[in-house]
């Protein structure tokens, strides 16, 4: 059979189910295979939304994501979400077509060094050089993709290879000498963190997006409820930690840390005595001013990435594995000292005070007007917290992460470690791709949102029944508010204006159009636009000049938090 | 034979002034890194590249051949008093086609780089050239009318040795391979 026809094969193989792509000249073979291939493919609007698209998916299912894209344009158009998947360890695998061999190097029509290019922003790479190579580096992709700590891999096939006919035998095996991710855990570290944690008079566990990537979170809840352990998650990690229990608060759920996380949070790692990392790599976003991060703190740090460990900030017990073995055995070696969880009632008294005196919140309008932190709190009513909720960049994104709490993981999809604008749309459709039973919304930003709105299309002709709530202020509203902060309120080049008008835009892609203004009628209207049949884009006009609050600003201690 | 860096997991919880000793391991002098790669094309992209996005810097680097034609070694110095060490070979590890990584220690390896200087040698200075040359056990491998070509082989500290030697003879050209090196007795590097 071709090349190509094996690649279905592998594909199948390794349980794909749906793949996001777009084709072009050079792989133009690889589409004909998918004729008959027996794998469903969504055409994608634009290669960013297509990898984007997979991104969500794979962090919506724990799947590994697929996205194809053509030589040239549509390989360069991958690599925003290829870097996004490697800052965030997504498992994503990027299927690219490439020039003839004998054009390789000449500057072929819709020839780019793809593989040159991507290096630094993936995982790993294969540049097929024998159409006899593929099977084998599909199942290597996918093995680096999903294990260790999980990453985009791109697959680079040359156009001729991937039509010459090959004798196609299933790989049930992978041979990769140089990558052996450890996962189990050293047991004498896992004791020592144990007593460590045992010993600690004002420990606080910091969880990050590893946990929900290693599937731990019910070994994170295990782990933290076998003592009163306060918890506190990463952007990434929210949903590791159940935020709410039966409609209330979870009592050990300190909120999201870092620059516009909780006051409590934050507080609670500066005067920590221990701190337990797991699957979090100490961005500067939760950090601040790293020589006063959490002065008095000693650190246990958990992560299948070794590189992570004592990168930004030193380890006294580092500990090498998969959050969820490690967690779970963490959980033995503690319950088997017996530690006396009296001595936490200080440290929850201290904790309790902060609770009480910074709650998380904000002063809501007294008529019609929508305040944007509502306008979550109602998506919330709304979808009685139970949708998987994507989001774009910026200050949505920050008000989405506080408010919604997130009771379970994989339900709150972003982009974290790059920052990318126009994410959420397309995800939030690889997400209801991968689970079309759930509700699944996308809050996204006015200016967010055009940067991939063109995937509404795609929405619309594969009956995707995403619900867009643009959270729509008319501003590039975190560079705004950053200018009114520290750059003495000059604005330069934030205002959008009120263009495009959604409604029309929405109606122009097939995709049901609504505009919300009125903060009493918005949770029936957001249930409505829930209920309706298909992709919804909803323009929720909220308060132009929000800030978001509370914040440490860039470069600064937990202890100078504003707002 | 050095310690294998980057192994993850296996160290005892050290004092917190070991760890910011070892987190920022500036150790002040020159590592030489032996790397065992899978000979795949691009395989010194991935490594130079890394190197380059993480503000590492390359002081030497050879590659070359093993006994297996499967598999290459590249050997290259790192200045250990501006680069964390750890973290260069933690980052190293995670290359794929990268499959172990030794931290020479300087008192266990032998390490050589060869060298050809281009000298000009006319008439008189020619004599007292040759005999710095035999002093280096340096071997003179091309002579013409006004120039003499030296090859000479060592540790980078004779070979600067003997930069300094000729220079002041009037220095055309030098080429030097970056070093090799190789661990001392019978374990494998």
């Amino acid at each position: 059979m071709r090349a190509v026809d094996a690649l279905m094969e592998c594909l199948k193989a390794e349980g794909v189910d749906v793949v996001f792509g777009l084709p072009g000249g050079a792989n133009l073979p690889t589409y004909d295979a998918f004729v008959n291939g027996g794998i469903r493919h969504i055409l994608v609007r634009h290669e960013a939304g297509g990898g984007h698209a997979a991104e969500g998916y794979a962090k919506a299912t724990g799947k590994v994501g697929v996205a194809f894209a053509t030589s040239g344009p549509g390989a360069t158009n991958l690599i925003t979400p290829m870097c996004d998947a490697m800052m965030d360890s997504v498992p994503v695998v990027f299927i690219t077509g490439q020039v003839r061999t004998d054009l390789l190097g000449t500057d072929g029509f819709q020839e780019a060094d793809t593989i040159g290019i991507t290096m630094p922003v993936v995982k790993h790479s294969f540049m097929i050089q024998h159409p006899q190579e593929l099977p084998r580096a599909i199942h290597e992709a996918f093995h680096i993709a999903r294990t260790g700590r999980p990453g985009p891999v791109l697959i680079d096939i040359p156009q001729d290879l991937s039509r010459a006919e090959i004798d196609y035998e299933p790989v049930s095996d992978v041979r990769l000498p140089g990558y052996q991710p450890k996962i189990e855990g050293n047991q004498k570290q896992i004791r020592q963190a144990a007593k460590a944690l045992a010993a600690a008079q004002r420990p606080v566990i910091y969880a990050g997006g590893g946990v929900v990537n290693a599937n731990a979170s019910a070994e994170l809840t295990e782990f933290a409820t076998c003592d009163r352990f306060p918890v506190t998650c990463t952007l990434m990690g929210l949903g590791a930690f159940p935020a709410r229990v039966d409609g209330t608060a979870h009592p050990q759920w300190l909120g999201m840390l870092g620059m516009h996380g909780t006051r409590t949070a934050n507080y609670a790692m500066d005067e920590a005595d221990l701190i337990c990392a797991v699957g979090a790599r100490f961005d500067d976003r939760i950090t601040g001013k790293l020589s006063e991060f959490a002065p008095r703190a000693k650190f246990i740090h958990i992560d299948v990435d070794p590189a992570e460990i004592s990168k930004n900030v030193p380890a006294h017990i580092p500990i090498v594995g998969d959050a969820r073995n490690v967690l779970a055995k963490l959980a033995i070696e503690y319950r088997a000292i017996g530690a006396d969880p009296g001595r936490l009632g200080a440290w929850w008294s201290r904790i309790e005070g902060w609770r009480a005196k910074h709650p998380l919140g904000f002063e809501d309008s007294t008529d019609s007007e929508i305040k944007p932190q509502y306008m979550i709190q109602a998506l919330h009513e709304a979808t009685g917290g139970e949708a998987i909720v994507t989001s774009d960049v910026g200050q949505h994104q920050m008000w989405a992460a506080q408010y919604y709490d997130f009771p379970a993981p994989r339900r709150w999809i972003n982009s974290g470690g790059l920052g990318t604008m126009g994410f959420g749309l397309p995800a939030a459709m690889g997400a209801a791709v991968g689970c079309p039973d759930r509700v699944v919304c996308c809050i996204a930003g006015d200016g967010s949102v055009q940067m991939n709105a063109q995937e509404l299309a795609t929405c619309a002709q594969n009956e995707i029944p995403i619900k867009v709530f643009i959270m729509n202020n008319g501003y590039l509203g975190m560079v705004r508010q950053w200018q009114e902060l520290f750059w003495d309120g000059k604005y330069s080049h934030v205002d959008m204006g009120e263009f495009p008008d959604f409604v029309k835009l929405a109606e122009a892609y097939g995709v049901t159009g609504m505009r919300f203004t009125d903060k009493s009628t918005l949770v029936d209207d957001m249930k409505r636009a829930i209920a309706t049949k298909g992709p919804v884009l909803v323009d929720v006009r909220v308060t132009r000049e929000e800030n978001t609050y509370p914040m440490i600003p860039a470069g600064q201690a937990a202890r100078e938090m504003v707002g | 034979m050095g310690t294998i860096m980057g192994e993850p997991g296996t160290k005892e919880p050290l004092s917190l002034e070991e760890l910011h000793a070892a987190t920022n391991m500036r150790t002040g002098r020159k590592h030489v890194l032996s790397i065992l790669v899978e000979n795949k094309s691009g395989v010194l992209t991935r490594i130079a590249g890394l190197f380059a996005r993480r503000g590492f810097n390359i002081s030497t680097l050879t590659v070359g051949p093993t006994d297996d034609v499967q598999i290459s070694r590249v050997t290259l110095t790192v200045d250990g008093a501006l680069h964390p060490i750890d973290q260069v070979t933690k980052q190293l590890h995670k290359l794929v086609n990268v499959l172990k990584i030794r931290d020479l220690e300087p008192a266990d390896t032998v390490a050589r780089e060869l060298a050809l200087f281009k000298v000009t040698a006319d008439g008189v200075q020619r004599g007292e050239l040759l005999q710095i040359a035999e002093i280096f056990r340096g071997k003179v491998v091309d002579v013409t009318k006004r120039a003499i070509i030296i090859e000479v082989t060592g540790t980078t500290e004779k070979i600067e040795a003997f930069e300094t030697m000729v220079r002041p003879f009037g220095l055309i050209e030098m080429m030097r391979t970056g070093e090799i090196a190789i661990s001392r007795g019978r374990t494998e590097t």
